[in-house]
């Protein structure tokens, strides 16, 4: 699927502008919490597929950089009374910080060490969290939300225009890291890393700068949620859930480029959204199966899916596509 | 401080439950050991195993003859799941690593939400004579069950090694492990032999979910934590090492005993993640690695 | 003769079991290297110590006059060190030109963009033409047949303008058209200035290719010398044939 470049920078800023008229033109308040998660899960999912769908690196610690992202602002809130932005700012150091720590412990660790590792340094960060007593410790921590900044009527507005900017801001990150040369060495170190490393390619920066931005767009994602829902609590917000989410958004998506988390994020988490009220458990079983099934049929993702299609419809109606003397 | 009777009191418990850790560890130990399968959703057949023992209980049978029960089934499952993961990813070669751990991870998954899904996230419970009760050697008092799994575990341990040792199949495995080419000039098949193992490793797991059953409640997030364990005990002793396992289990047990007993609960299922990763980083081939 | 490759006196062991004992090489700009030796006896694990892969236990490794020991592999593919693999290892979700694409911009040209795109890939067309690959282009490197992935191999590896270029067992599983095809290739190579250590079984190829052969057994060198010389060496025929 190409995308040329102006429609896609339009697309960039008609979301965010869409963000902060719709709800004002009528739009009901269920729906922006609806895009609020779905945005969410956008970032998360383009986030993690920088280390897991470009460089092969499977990170089962999402929840944790997301949890961090969170705490990290609620802190920063807390201590300094410092504003979104600055949150938001904050948040996404401390998780580039995070992810490049992290790496460094585990990047020379190949394939599923690698992935065990993430749990493991997942879970303890949590522990570290629950038995920090000054945000709460397991109990949680309740949060007064200062005024509404002028611009916008209620915090749900304003939070999704603020998920929004960010959705926007990750998919232009991945887009440019897949089309550049991090995206290309990044791939050779997924497809035959010893090889990359014997044909120049430095793997350990590459892998390092990879955890790291991935890190930061991570804890970005979480930095809204105190502001959210006025309550942060760890279960919740270091849920392996997260990553289940995440991973899954990733596969069914397609990890070989910036739109299958995109399209996997949007189906998955607004049919999670829908189903919340049914069974919310189901839900996760299907993600599950969903996962399995799309890692064993279709590797692709359904990103694989259209482009196959295009293939064929463009071999049957006789239409070449021209392709272009050399595309990555 | 700490007084020598304390001390002593979680060395010896640590002992005996890193007894129980190692048994739960040994079929990870050959199914990611041996034969190199990125096997995540092991801790979750092992918490699916004790809520089929707690199932079983519920009609009245003991831990230990619902363990004999699942066995088959177990190696079944065992040998279906090795099979469609060869088929589907190793056979192809390529790309396997991220596709082979997503796969895994999947699955544990979906098992974990099964579970949630129909037993609930309550706690469940097994009865047995030997669960409740305990032992008293001078001072202290040793709870029967920890024994049971301690006499289960080394069982366990020493019957799989014997196996591995003495047995044509058994060897087939050791074997198969380090060259699957060899295996074929010998005239056995690789792949049949990789999914008998995996099928001896998922029923040696499904004792060891048994035996989590007997030592402690049963909930569906025991999964997470025992991957840790798990994956920690397996890491510890070395890829491949089949007696390494038990020395690995104890220290484990032992170091989260003390962890345990001197900085209170909160902070012991960070333990076992926390160990692995100090293996990692420091000695990643473990202390009896191939 | 200027040394290109020195390594001196190098010794490697895994957990108690010594690949590699006191091996000590001295390679000079243009040769051609045959390094020969039964399976097992550290050929494979030589090559990786050079190419940076492993890391030595003691003794060094100089190339051009530099000691190279502890730098890392990139750094040794950028100074001009090139190698294959001995099962090929193409970048598989790229195609044939896109493999030739890493090594040209991360060794060569630095950065790949809208300016020289077109002249690097002019230049990855001429690599390719030059192991007779360039039908196969825009092919995915995933599907090619066993000679097209060595071709792929031999093509990636010089595609970084190396100095030295070591070949592990290039030739293994080929036919004998396609055993000489790719002979050619590696002659043709090292007019052009390239020095080339080749690890090979194939004994006809190793003789007609090399001005020298070096064999390896049980990690230890046992013979340097003309390849008439060497294999002719009793020490070399009880190696392979035994006692």
């Amino acid at each position: 699927m190409k995308i040329n470049s102006i429609p896609f920078w339009a697309a960039a800023i008609l979301l965010p502008a869409c963000a902060y008229f719709l709800p004002a033109w009528g739009l009901n308040e269920y729906y922006l919490y609806v895009g609020y998660v779905v945005l969410q899960y956008v970032v998360l999912a383009t986030a993690w597929n920088i280390l897991g769908g470009y460089a092969g690196y499977v990170n089962f610690g999402t929840g944790a950089f997301f949890g961090v992202g969170a705490y990290a602002a609620l802190v920063l809130f807390m201590k300094f009374n410092a504003p979104l932005p600055v949150q938001i700012a904050g948040a996404a150091a401390i998780g580039a910080l995070l992810g490049l720590g992290a790496g460094l412990l585990t990047l020379r660790l190949k394939g599923i060490f690698f992935s065990i590792a993430t749990i493991a340094a997942a879970i303890i960060i949590e522990t570290f969290v629950l038995n920090w007593r000054y945000v709460g410790g397991a109990s949680g921590m309740q949060i007064i939300r200062p005024a509404v900044p002028l611009g916008f009527e209620t915090y749900t507005r304003m939070l999704l225009v603020v998920m929004t900017i960010l959705a926007v801001v990750s998919i232009i990150v991945a887009r440019f890291i897949e089309k550049s040369w991090l995206g290309r060495g990044l791939r050779a170190v997924r497809d035959a890393e010893v090889a990359a490393e014997c044909s120049g390619v430095p793997t350990l920066k590459l892998k390092l700068l990879a955890c790291a931005i991935s890190g930061a767009l991570m804890a970005a994602a979480g930095a809204p949620l105190p502001l959210y829902s006025s309550f942060i609590e760890p279960h919740s917000v270091f849920s392996l859930n997260y990553s289940v989410m995440a991973l899954a958004m990733a596969v069914v998506g397609g990890m070989s480029s910036w739109l299958g988390p995109v399209l996997g994020a949007i189906l998955i988490a607004s049919s999670q959204q829908f189903a919340a009220s049914a069974s919310p458990e189901l839900h996760l079983f299907i993600v599950g199966a969903l996962l399995v099934f799309f890692v064993i049929a279709a590797p692709d993702g359904l990103v694989g899916l259209l482009q196959r299609v295009g293939r064929m419809t463009a071999r049957m109606t006789g239409m070449q596509n021209v392709r272009p003397k050399w595309r990555s | 401080m700490l007084s020598i009777e304390l001390l002593l009191e979680a060395l010896v418990f640590g002992a005996l439950v890193g007894c129980f850790y190692a048994a739960v560890s040994i079929g990870l130990s050959i199914a990611f050991g041996l034969l190199d399968v990125p096997h995540i959703a092991h801790a979750a057949f092992l918490v699916l195993a004790a809520y089929m023992t707690y199932l079983l209980g519920t009609y009245g049978f003991d831990p230990l003859v619902a363990a004999l029960l699942i066995l088959v089934p177990f190696f079944f499952l065992g040998a279906i799941v090795y099979r469609f993961y060869y088929e589907a990813f190793e056979k192809r070669g390529a790309d396997t690593g991220v596709r082979g751990i997503a796969f895994f991870f999947g699955v544990a998954f979906m098992v974990q939400v099964f579970l949630s899904m129909t037993f609930g996230l309550d706690q469940r419970n097994v009865s047995a004579p030997y669960i409740g009760t305990s032992l008293g050697i001078g001072e202290m008092r040793i709870p029967w069950r920890l024994i049971v799994a301690l006499c289960v575990a080394v069982g366990l341990t020493v019957g799989l090694r014997l196996y591995l040792l003495r047995t044509f199949q058994g060897r087939a495995i050791r074997a198969v492990a380090h060259d699957a080419w060899a295996l074929r000039i010998i005239g056995a098949d690789p792949v049949r032999t990789k999914q008998w193992a995996f099928g001896i490793a998922t029923a040696a797991t499904a004792i060891g979910g048994a035996l989590l059953a007997i030592i402690s409640p049963v909930e569906p997030s025991l999964d997470r934590v025992y991957i840790g364990r798990t994956f920690c005990v397996v890491v510890l002793a070395g890829l491949g090492s089949m007696s390494g396992t038990l020395a690995a289990g104890i220290i484990l047990g032992v170091t989260e005993s003390i962890v345990l007993t001197m900085f209170g609960a909160s902070w012991a299922p960070a333990v076992a993640f926390g160990l692995l990763l100090l293996v990692l980083g420091i000695r990643p081939q473990g202390l009896f690695g191939r | 003769m200027t040394s290109l490759l020195q390594v001196e006196d190098v010794t490697k062991c895994f957990f108690g079991f010594t690949a590699l004992s006191n091996v000590s090489l001295d390679v000079a700009v243009g040769e051609r290297i045959g390094l020969i030796g039964p399976n097992g006896s550290g050929k494979t694990t030589l090559i990786n110590c050079i190419s940076g892969v492993l890391k030595i236990d003691t003794g060094s490794i100089l190339f051009q006059g530099d000691d190279i020991s502890a730098l890392a592999t990139y750094r040794r593919a950028k100074a001009g060190m090139a190698r294959t693999f001995q099962i090929p290892m193409p970048f598989r979700s790229m195609s044939v030109v896109d493999n030739l694409m890493i090594p040209l911009e991360y060794i060569v040209h630095g950065l790949i963009d809208m300016a020289n795109e077109g002249s690097v890939y002019s230049e990855a067309h001429e690599l390719l033409r030059r192991v007779r690959l360039a039908d196969r282009m825009n092919a995915r490197a995933g599907e090619l047949s066993q000679v097209e992935l060595r071709k792929l191999e031999l093509a990636r590896a010089i595609a970084a303008r190396p100095k030295l270029l070591v070949c592990d067992e290039a030739m293994a599983g080929l036919a004998a058209k396609e055993v000489s095809e790719i002979l050619d290739i590696l002659l043709e190579l090292n007019s052009t200035g390239i020095t080339i250590i080749m690890v090979e079984h194939i004994m006809q190829a190793v003789m007609r290719f090399s001005q020298r052969i070096v064999c390896l057994s049980a990690g230890r060198i046992i013979c340097d010398g003309l390849p008439g010389e060497t294999m002719s060496n009793p020490e070399v025929r009880r190696a392979y044939l035994g006692n």
